[in-house]
């Protein structure tokens, strides 16, 4: 498969030869192994949708979510290890209460993303903390506009117009590609991603999967929420319809 | 009675008049400028408009040592947030750190504070913070012993969405009515006007102020008192 480390992969405060750090590159891969994670910035807002895959079908539909509300305008996308998500998530809502009861005003998404980052980071450099196993999907809408920021196992955060992690994440950028994404608002952007995710899912590796769809726009009010049950159903028909088409060709 | 020495080893308060009030795109700062230990008066031309950063200055009154204390904090803590951020502070959150310092430490701090200033977001804003450590965001606001002489001026003056001109005429004319009648305000009028232009700076000695009804003409000599008009009648 990857090249292996032969001894330089044994702890995260080890650097191989050619300058990397194994234990890193193994846990990104443990988020390239999870369900896909799509996000979008349309021009009035995020959007942000997961390929939850169903690993028993006994599991209640709606429970383990892989999305969750940072602060009331802003959210978290989660990819990888799920115990790990939880982790950082927990970080993230720590750290905007407190800026919030410091400063007197809601978090800006950049602050947030670099705390995130800083954090995860953080536990990329002793040998007696593991990196965490999941890639994390920030996005918010302050009083900058919309901003979307995608957080790596290594602690790199880039801001983005579109961004896909885990299993589908190639496919999933070609179509973001596509997209016009400054002309297109978050009630078309709900569409796009479920229709995205429903193409880039492998019917034949994973059999079933729930969409999980969350937005924070003009239209919520700026506050993050997920997606209304109407709009949910419309994009859910939407992708199939797309994926139907795509198959009858 | 008590030693003479007592005045000079007391300690140094701002008995102060501060004022602060918005207008249409900024707001405007205005303080008097005696600092006094007791009965002496220790500096007649002091600056109680601090900078916090670019675009807040605060106002300070009560114990001159605890409102500059915590204002270098805050100057501090601001410094970093700005750098964190990559932007300039809000007015806001400027307010909300020294409300901070001034709730969390109440039992040892005495000083009540304006803070003003003007950013891209909100415009130009105005924050009382008085003694306690309360925070209220208001239009107009005034502090210091001289303001309990304005409360009654400023109910029948004020009006929202003034002009720059307008506003900073009406600040000089309230710090020199509470000097007239407070005893621990007196000196010079400072003013400073923040804007999304700038932050512009005004100062007005003494003599240039307009004489309230009873008091006595800056003059230089005695002699001048022969030939000296009578003073004026109040005019609003």
């Amino acid at each position: 498969m990857s090249s292996i480390g032969t001894g330089y992969d044994l702890s995260v405060t080890t650097f191989s030869p050619d300058g990397r750090v194994f234990q890193i590159e193994y846990a990104a891969k443990a988020v390239d192994n999870s369900g896909t994670v799509v996000a979008i910035k349309c021009k009035d807002g995020i959007v942000m949708g997961v390929e939850k895959l169903i690993a028993s079908k006994m599991l209640l539909p709606g429970s383990n979510r892989r999305i969750h509300s940072v602060h009331h305008n802003s959210g978290m996308a989660v990819a990888g290890l799920a115990a790990d998500g939880r982790q950082i998530v927990t970080r993230a809502k720590s750290e905007a209460t407190n800026y919030e009861r410091v400063y007197g005003e809601a978090i800006p998404v950049k602050e947030l993303a670099e705390r995130v980052a800083s954090y995860v980071h953080l536990c990329t450099l002793y040998w007696w903390l593991r990196p965490f196993g999941c890639g994390v999907i920030v996005g918010g809408y302050d009083r900058d506009g919309p901003q979307l920021y995608m957080i790596e196992p290594s602690g790199i955060s880039y801001r983005y117009f579109g961004a896909a992690i885990g299993k589908g994440r190639q496919g999933a950028k070609t179509e973001i590609e596509k997209l016009k994404l400054s002309e297109m608002t978050c009630r078309q952007g709900v569409i796009e991603v479920a229709r995205i995710i429903y193409g880039v899912h492998d019917e034949a590796k994973d059999k079933a999967f729930e969409l999980e769809l969350s937005w924070v726009c003009d239209e919520s009010n700026r506050q993050h929420e997920k997606v209304p049950e109407n709009l949910l159903e419309e994009a859910k028909v939407a992708a199939k319809a797309a994926l139907e088409e795509m198959d009858a060709d | 009675m008590d030693s003479i020495y007592n005045d000079l080893n007391a300690p140094h308060s701002m008995g102060t008049t501060i004022i602060g009030v918005t207008y249409d795109g900024g707001v405007v700062l205005g303080a008097d400028s005696r600092t006094s230990t007791g009965m002496y008066v220790a500096n007649r031309a002091s600056d109680k408009i601090t900078q916090l950063t670019d675009n807040v200055y605060i106002c300070r009154s009560g114990s001159a040592a605890d409102s500059q204390v915590l204002s270098d904090y805050v100057r501090y803590y601001l410094h970093q947030h700005t750098i964190q951020l990559g932007q300039p502070a809000t007015v806001k959150v400027a307010a909300n750190l020294v409300r901070m310092v001034s709730y969390n430490n109440k039992n040892m701090l005495q000083t009540g504070l304006i803070v003003g200033g003007w950013d891209k977001y909100e415009g130009g804003k105005i924050y009382g913070i008085p003694l306690g450590g309360t925070l209220l965001e208001q239009p107009f606001t005034i502090g210091g012993s001289g303001s309990s002489y304005l409360y009654g001026f400023f109910d029948q003056v004020w009006k929202e969405g003034m002009t720059q001109d307008e506003a900073e005429k009406l600040v000089v004319k309230a710090v020199s009515l509470a000097i007239a009648r407070d005893g621990a305000s007196g000196g010079v009028v400072r003013t400073v006007t923040i804007n999304k232009d700038g932050v512009s700076r005004k100062f007005y000695p003494g003599n240039t102020l307009p004489l309230w009804h009873e008091e006595l003409e800056a003059k230089d000599s005695l002699l001048d008192s022969l030939s000296a008009t009578s003073p004026e009648p109040m005019v609003s």
